[in-house]
């Protein structure tokens, strides 16, 4: 394993401790428990979004704090949902009198220690799950399916709904709206490290990729040979429009989501890859988003995510947003 | 059950996982992301550590104490289901008096009911309560009697069975449940860490 680390114990803190002194403009860091808010209170009446899961996905969460998107971020262990202490402080540091609204991927851990945040928490509170990932089955009886890039999209376009005075159940409802119009499907080239592992999460072949991966670096449908960017591109699209089925006149957001090791260069050219493929099936994108949001680490890679849009969404995707990771229109 | 028992508990259940760490982790490898063993690692360390400022508290302080140690610093899946477990078992009236073997049954009864409310999980889900849910069954059958060492011997036994059962299971809850079929052939990560506790500690009241 090379990787920039001094002991493993401080692996987190350390991250974390950087990142605050990077963004002392638009964030705090708060050690033990730990959370990231935004610098300035929120303001009275506005809803507060709180968002969190393992670390190791950055920017995802702590990169969104900011104006127009989450109030605070609960970052866990590598890999590892957060504690419910680090929630109900979190909840009970940012909330103005409106209520929190959680937003949270759909894993086991995630879910357990959000809910157990939630009933420790005193305040007005409820929570949306999201599970954008098309590579797994939903279904009634499982865990159903991954939480994962699409997420982003739901705390930038929530975020701003939340910024212009919307209530909590109003955040709720949208956020589930955006969820459901989204669908999200990645690609592995290489593995992963967890730190506290010291050796790759998976095994795989110079010449092999894995579809439909998730982003702990979870098997997704199956390995395979790896192929040219228009063939893998080309595949992943079919299974989310077949789940996503959007209408020829709807209009849609195109997200190419680098998993960490892969250059921008590539993540353009995945760009222009799906823009030919959608065009070619009379799939009109409006809004893009290209770049390193929701990561596994160092792992090559990329997912594609598309999300219908409605009128209502795309004016909250356009406006003002100021955090780490994301900035426009202000 | 008293609080130095915890302690050599934890002690005994911290050697025996850190033995069989490389096993778990490749078992996690394989069917998860990878972190289950590396939390109860931590969980155990936290809860060892607590020694000094938990051997002279009365037991429920001390497992609650163990419990917000465990939820607070764990995370993933196995912090939320182990802190609920000591939890719960903190919540158990009349701690101050005589924990006995009925009582402490009780408790753990109890304390697997609890998480498998919070897990939503089931036996037959390749999950941990494959192992804890037909063990706690077994410890409410043999609560009431007086000679239980032998019983407990069967407890080792069906944790055993149950969790080598995980292998020819399908996923339906818990980070396996994303891979369908890819996840058969593999015992379940968590329920292999449980068999090891309940195998320790059945093992040291058994020869004490």
């Amino acid at each position: 394993m090379k990787k920039f680390i001094n002991n493993n114990d401080d692996f987190l803190k350390e991250s974390l401790t950087g990142f605050g002194k990077a963004h002392s403009d638009i964030i705090n860091v708060n050690l033990d428990p730990s959370f990231v808010s935004r610098k300035n209170k929120t303001k009275d009446g506005k809803v507060s979004l709180i968002s969190g899961g393992g670390s190791g996905h950055e920017p995802m969460h702590g990169g969104f704090v900011g104006h127009g998107m989450l109030d605070a971020a609960c970052p866990g262990f590598v890999f590892s949902a957060p504690t419910p202490d680090q929630m109900q402080a979190a909840a009970e540091h940012v909330d103005s009198g409106a209520g929190v609204l959680f937003i949270v991927k759909n894993y086991s851990g995630d879910i357990m220690n959000f809910q157990m945040g939630a009933e420790m928490y005193s305040g007005k509170n409820d929570s949306i799950v999201t599970n954008d990932d098309v590579a797994v089955e939903d279904s009634t009886f499982t865990t159903g399916r991954r939480g994962v890039a699409a997420t982003v999209l739901v705390e930038k376009i929530v975020g701003s709904l939340a910024e212009n005075s919307g209530s909590l159940e109003e955040c709720k409802k949208l956020g589930e709206r955006v969820n459901k119009n989204a669908g999200t499907m990645g690609v592995a080239f290489t593995s992963c490290t967890v730190p506290a592992a010291g050796k790759p999460t998976f095994d795989i072949g110079d010449d092999e990729m894995e579809f439909g991966v998730g982003i702990h670096g979870e098997p997704g449908r199956k390995r395979e040979k790896i192929q040219a960017s228009k063939t893998i591109v080309g595949n992943i699209l079919e299974a989310i429009l077949d789940n996503l089925k959007p209408e020829k006149n709807e209009k849609n957001l195109l997200f190419v989501n680098g998993m960490g090791g892969t250059p921008l260069t590539e993540l353009y050219l995945v760009y222009e890859d799906a823009c030919q493929i959608l065009q070619s099936k009379g799939i009109q994108v409006t809004k893009s988003l290209v770049g390193n949001y929701c990561t596994s680490l160092e792992m090559q890679g990329a997912s594609i995510t598309l999300l219908k849009c409605d009128d209502e969404i795309l004016k909250h995707w356009d406006s003002p947003v100021h955090t780490a990771a994301l900035r426009w229109g202000m | 059950m008293s609080v130095s028992f915890l302690i050599s508990q934890a002690k005994s259940v911290q050697k025996v996982i850190d033995e069989n760490s490389a096993e778990i982790e490749v078992l996690d490898q394989k069917i998860g992301d990878g972190d289950h063993i590396f939390n109860i690692q931590r969980g155990l360390k936290l809860v060892v550590e607590l020694e000094d400022s938990i051997k002279d508290l009365p037991l429920a302080k001390a497992l609650n104490m163990i419990a917000m140690k465990v939820l607070s610093g764990i995370g993933g899946s196995s912090g939320a289901l182990f802190g609920t477990f000591f939890m719960t078992m903190a919540k158990s009236p009349d701690l101050d008096k005589d924990v006995d073997f009925n009582k402490a049954c009780e408790m753990i009864i109890s304390g697997i009911k609890a998480m498998k409310e919070r897990g939503k999980a089931d036996v037959g889900e390749k999950t941990m309560m494959d192992v804890l849910i037909p063990v706690s069954e077994k410890l409410n059958e043999l609560k009431n009697e007086s000679e239980f060492k032998s019983g407990l011997n069967e407890v080792i036994k069906i944790a055993e069975e149950r969790m080598l059962s995980t292998k020819d299971m399908l996923a339906t809850k818990g980070r396996a449940s994303f891979l369908g079929e890819r996840a058969k052939g593999h015992i379940d990560p968590g329920a292999r860490s449980s068999q090891l506790i309940i195998d320790t500690i059945c093992k040291s009241v058994i020869n004490n």
